[in-house]
């Protein structure tokens, strides 16, 4: 156990030591898809808690991340600046007037995402499988189609825009705050559902899982391990909207769509569904991959222009996974050390002999 | 186990190709003037050049409306190469309808290529995740036909050569008031599109003023962006009585909108905003959409100044076809940058930006541009009509 | 609201209902003997639309050639789809499978823009569907009346097939326990490629007139259909085709009489089928005409 504990936080020095290289070495260009990177991971490990270890396949992922961007839009902005961007209809009060700091702001958001999905999960847990699916993903759509519709509180269509990044973290002044700021939170959620997963909670969503019927056999209660897991999962997928909201610097309804939701899928599935790690590794490859492939779209080796090849290539990926390699890079296992020996170990003392 | 370890070569054969990819895709991504640049080495030093950045979606949903705006700026690029005795070199960079990619596109510009100004971007949504870039960067950015309001707004170094939303839907105000002598008027937007929205609530509040008649917008219903029926929305707008329907939106869902209204029997004239001039309007229309009104940018069936005139001529001969509005304020956002930079003397942003923010009475190929206080220009809109398949000017309404 | 605006507001229910319903009917088939929300069956819509779409503007065929074609083509790479992407998967957990239609909607979609481009096209639409009929101030186009026809004949010809044929009696066979059946002598996997090869088939139907309704064409377009239509066939009761129509006409009926009772209410239509599904899953998950069926375990 003390080991345990050891390399982990090894681990998070490692990676805390490569993005102060990281922020050092690369250009701003890089850096945000670094962050990127950071903001889906969070994504794709809150998702993979219901949908990957609790076995629960939801689809209204983009709908939490949508009321955490926008509740912590409207909370960072100041008054000025909502002034400016309700032009049409004016900001119901007190929300025009009020303003809070980027980490209450960011709270406010997870919990306001976690409330959403309560409501959301205390009706539509009830349902299995398929019925699930669609009815979460409806849930998602009518999120966003309320967004698009209630102008005086989202401003509608025309979005959010200026939404200001933080200038520090923890009161303390830096440069690429932001970036410490994603960071953080992604190591803390990552963190966080891993220890959540050895704990008896974690149990439990593995067991409904595995055997819904057996599980509820012993004794385990399906409906409140099911919504805790949607409400802990909705919670994460809303800081990362406030994250993502905070990145891009400008929000609207249609950046919600369950498009969204099908990336992150496509994130966790490669990853493995039920592995923290997996969907952890999954979410900067899949991130660095798609900016990466864009040469796809702008016609190579000669091809002609050919927008929309990139996807043809991740949809593609998406089934060969699905189809051949059902368990994603890391199954429903978790990344060790004695893992990557025993994988790496054997071909290098194979090369020890022949020398 | 034999899985698992194919599963982790694929794993490390992915991470190889990311990096080996993202190192050339990282050369590839300046190489939208990759060739431009090999000559800038050829003909001499930095300092012999000043670049101009462009930032347009070429691939994704509204590539087509970035090629037409870059086609505008290209061919000013050719009759105006030289500012202050040194050449100007387009740098063009895709944002790939994507806001996170424009933010990504103008950081490169920025960054990367050191230049002096920027254009773009088709699409108001890309060109505000862009601002703020701009504006940390103190690099002035001039819009071609981003007509949002929220774009130039608080950003000191956003500009427009095109007209904005409100003034738009004043402009189709004012005509259905005076011309088709309308005192009544339906709404039917797109309530998921900006564009949309804006122009239903300028429409609205000119409508209502000319009127003097609060409840003279007898009816507004809305559709999504996507939506393909709309039976129920029409014949909500058409019970009400209204002499004209405002329908402001995409071209597709307006062709379908005025094409169902007609197969409804409802003839009441419709008229819309500039989205509506695209071919696929006529196509999908067909026959219904046969007398209706928009208003846009710019037509090329009357040269408004000199400069049209001259930008006609060349655009026939290098493109062999008539020129959209965007491709005219493309060509007019260039001329803009250009005679801020020979106004100022030297190629430094923060000069540029201070003389562009001065233009008034600027002779370009759309009209002529003053900009206000909030960066935005204030020109002549044009009014066309479908007739015969055929996109036909109307009349030019003064600001 | 006059009697002959209450009227025309009907007619247009009926109208998209009966659409619904055809397009419906499809997923159900699929849904009551595999257990499977093909999501890709709204991209077959589009498929078919285009190939119709194609047909007639590239080949130069004559419209009904080219319908008759696209349906055909469509059948086949529905039959292609379940033997690539759901056959491999049939004893994977539920989840493996529905993410594998979900891919495979996600490969049509991309795959559409890259080779038809993301520009919206124009179908055209032949004279006989597009005339417009006036009935004592009810406006009706021509292919109004088409869609209902097409959906009874379908209809007809699918509840002869189900429980008239020996086929038929496979399918449903199939349906209550693959297993057993396959012990019963019954080739499972050819009861299956057929059961697609009708549903792709009723799809490709629907999509054909869908665009004859709406005569515009985008990769993407499936979509919402394939969405509102499964909705549909989730609240008549789904593997139930009756239920299919009866869900089809609801949702039709519901979204135009919403807006037309509730204007304001209009920017929220696409939400009514959801909130619908939501509704009707918790109140009666076996939907209006379903059967209680146990979960398999």
């Amino acid at each position: 156990m003390k080991k345990k504990t050891i390399t982990s936080l090894l681990i998070i020095l490692a990676v805390i030591i490569c993005l102060i290289i990281a922020q050092r070495t690369l250009d701003s260009f890089s850096l945000r898809i670094l962050n990127l990177s950071g903001v889906y991971i969070i994504f794709a490990v809150s998702m993979n808690l219901i949908n990957g270890f609790t076995g629960q396949l939801t689809l209204g992922h983009a709908g939490f991340i949508a009321v955490g961007a926008y509740t912590y839009s409207l909370l960072i902005m100041d008054s000025d600046l909502k002034q400016m961007n309700f032009f049409l209809k004016p900001l119901i009060s007190p929300l025009d007037t009020l303003q809070l700091g980027f980490f209450p702001a960011m709270i406010i958001a997870g919990l306001l995402a976690a409330l959403t999905g309560f409501l959301v999960g205390a009706p539509a847990l009830r349902l299995r499988g398929d019925y699930l699916a669609i009815a979460t993903l409806g849930f998602g759509e009518i999120i966003r189609i309320i967004f698009t519709n209630t102008q005086s509180i989202t401003n509608g269509s025309l979005g959010l825009k200026g939404i200001p990044k933080p200038d520090n973290f923890f009161f303390i002044k830096m440069d690429n705050s932001l970036m410490w700021w994603i960071w953080v939170a992604a190591i803390i959620t990552v963190v966080f559902h891993l220890l959540l997963i050895d704990s008896s909670y974690g149990r439990a969503f593995k067991a409904i899982r595995e055997d819904e019927k057996a599980a509820q056999a012993m004794g385990v209660s399906l409906f409140k391990h099911k919504v805790m897991a949607m409400v802990i999962s909705s919670f994460f997928a809303g800081i990362g909207g406030a994250l993502l909201a905070s990145l891009i610097g400008t929000i609207d309804p249609l950046m919600f769509r369950f498009t969204l939701t099908y990336n992150i899928l496509l994130i966790v599935v490669i990853g493995g569904m039920g592995s923290t790690s997996g969907a952890t590794i999954s979410a900067i490859v899949v991130t660095v991959l798609m900016e990466a492939l864009r040469f796809l779209d702008q016609g190579f080796l000669g091809l002609p222009e050919l927008p929309g090849l990139r996807m043809v290539v991740f949809a593609i990926l998406l089934l060969i996974v699905v189809l051949f390699y059902p368990k994603g890079i890391m199954g429903n296992e978790e990344l060790t050390w004695s893992k990557l020996r025993r994988l790496f170990g054997k071909p290098f003392a194979a090369k020890e002999v022949n020398r | 186990m034999f899985k698992k370890r194919i599963a982790w070569l694929l794993l490390i054969a992915f991470l190889i190709i990311t990096l080996t990819v993202s190192g050339c895709g990282g050369n590839n991504q300046s190489a939208g003037g990759g060739k431009q640049e090999q000559q800038n080495e050829a003909t001499g030093t930095e300092e012999d050049v000043i670049k101009i950045g462009v930032f347009e979606p070429m691939t994704g949903a509204n590539a087509a409306g970035g090629a037409m705006e870059v086609e505008g700026i290209q061919l000013a690029n050719e009759l105006y190469p030289e500012v202050l005795g040194k050449k100007i070199k387009l740098v063009i960079a895709d944002n790939k309808s994507d806001k996170v990619e424009a933010a990504n596109a103008v950081t490169r510009l920025i960054e990367k290529e050191k230049v002096v100004a920027i254009i773009g971007s088709w699409g108001s949504s890309f060109s505000m995740a862009a601002g703020p870039i701009a504006k940390d960067n103190q690099i002035p950015v001039v819009a071609a036909s981003a007509t949002n309001p929220l774009v130039t707004l608080g950003n000191d170094f956003y500009f427009r050569v095109c007209f904005i939303d409100p003034f738009q839907g004043r402009v189709m105000a004012n005509y259905v008031y005076n011309e088709l002598g309308a005192r009544k008027a339906a709404i039917i937007k797109e309530v998921s599109n900006d564009y949309a929205v804006g122009l239903a609530k300028f429409f609205t509040d000119t409508f209502t003023e000319l009127t003097g008649d609060p409840n003279c917008i007898v009816a507004n219903v809305d559709y999504q962006t996507g939506d393909q029926e709309f039976s129920a929305q029409i014949q909500t707008a058409a019970q009400a009585k209204p002499d004209v329907i405002f329908a402001p939106g995409n071209f597709t869902e307006s062709a379908l909108i005025i094409k169902q209204a007609r197969e409804q029997g409802v003839n009441i004239p419709i008229c819309g905003g500039d989205t509506w001039e695209a071919p696929e309007f006529l196509e999908i229309g067909g026959k219904a959409v046969e007398g209706a009104v928009f208003s846009t940018f710019f037509t090329s069936e009357v040269p408004i100044t000199e400069e049209s005139e001259k930008f006609l001529n060349e655009y026939r001969k290098k493109y062999n076809q008539e020129p959209s509005s965007v491709a005219a304020l493309g060509y007019d956002a260039y001329l803009v940058i250009r005679a801020a930079i020979e106004k100022a003397g030297s190629a430094d942003p923060v000069k540029v930006r201070d003389e562009i923010a001065k233009t008034k009475d600027f002779v370009g190929a759309a009209g002529i541009i003053t900009l206000d206080e909030n960066g935005d220009a204030v020109k002549s809109a044009v009014l066309k009509k479908v007739q015969d398949g055929k996109f036909v000017y109307q009349t030019t309404i003064e600001p | 609201m006059t009697l002959e605006l209450f009227l025309q507001h009907l007619t247009n229910g009926i109208s998209l209902g009966s659409l619904y319903a055809l397009i419906a009917i499809g997923y159900t088939m699929v849904y009551g003997i595999l257990r499977l929300i093909n999501f890709a069956h709204g991209d077959l819509i589009m498929v078919a639309a285009y190939i119709a779409f194609y047909g007639v503007g590239i080949f130069a065929l004559p419209w009904y050639l080219s319908f008759f074609i696209a349906v055909l083509l469509s059948m086949t790479l529905g039959i292609i789809t379940e033997k690539a992407a759901y056959k491999p998967l049939r004893n994977s957990p539920r989840i493996t499978i529905l993410i594998s239609a979900i891919g495979v909607s996600f490969l049509l979609q991309n795959l559409g823009i890259v080779l038809f481009g993301g520009r919206p096209k124009a179908f055209q639409v032949p004279e006989i569907f597009a005339k417009v009929y006036n009935f004592g101030g009810v406006n009706i186009v021509g292919v109004t009346f088409f869609i209902p026809v097409i959906t009874v004949i379908l209809l007809i010809l699918l509840v002869y097939l189900i429980n008239f044929t020996k086929a038929g009696m496979a399918m449903r066979a199939v349906a209550k326990d693959y297993d057993t059946s396959s012990l019963m002598g019954i080739d499972v996997n050819r009861i299956i490629s057929l059961t697609f090869g009708v549903g792709s088939a009723l799809a490709a139907v629907g999509g054909i007139m869908w665009s004859l309704k709406f005569p515009q064409l985008i990769p993407t377009m499936g979509l919402m259909p394939g969405l509102k239509c499964f909705i549909a066939a989730v609240v008549g009761g789904i593997g139930n085709v009756t239920g299919a129509v009866v869900g089809g006409f609801l949702l039709g009926l519901g979204e135009i009489l919403l807006v037309a009772f509730f204007p304001d209410l209009s920017g929220y239509r696409d939400a009514f089928s959801f909130i619908l599904l939501i509704i009707i899953l918790l109140v009666k998950p076996t939907g209006i005409m379903g059967e209680k069926i146990a979960e398999k375990v």
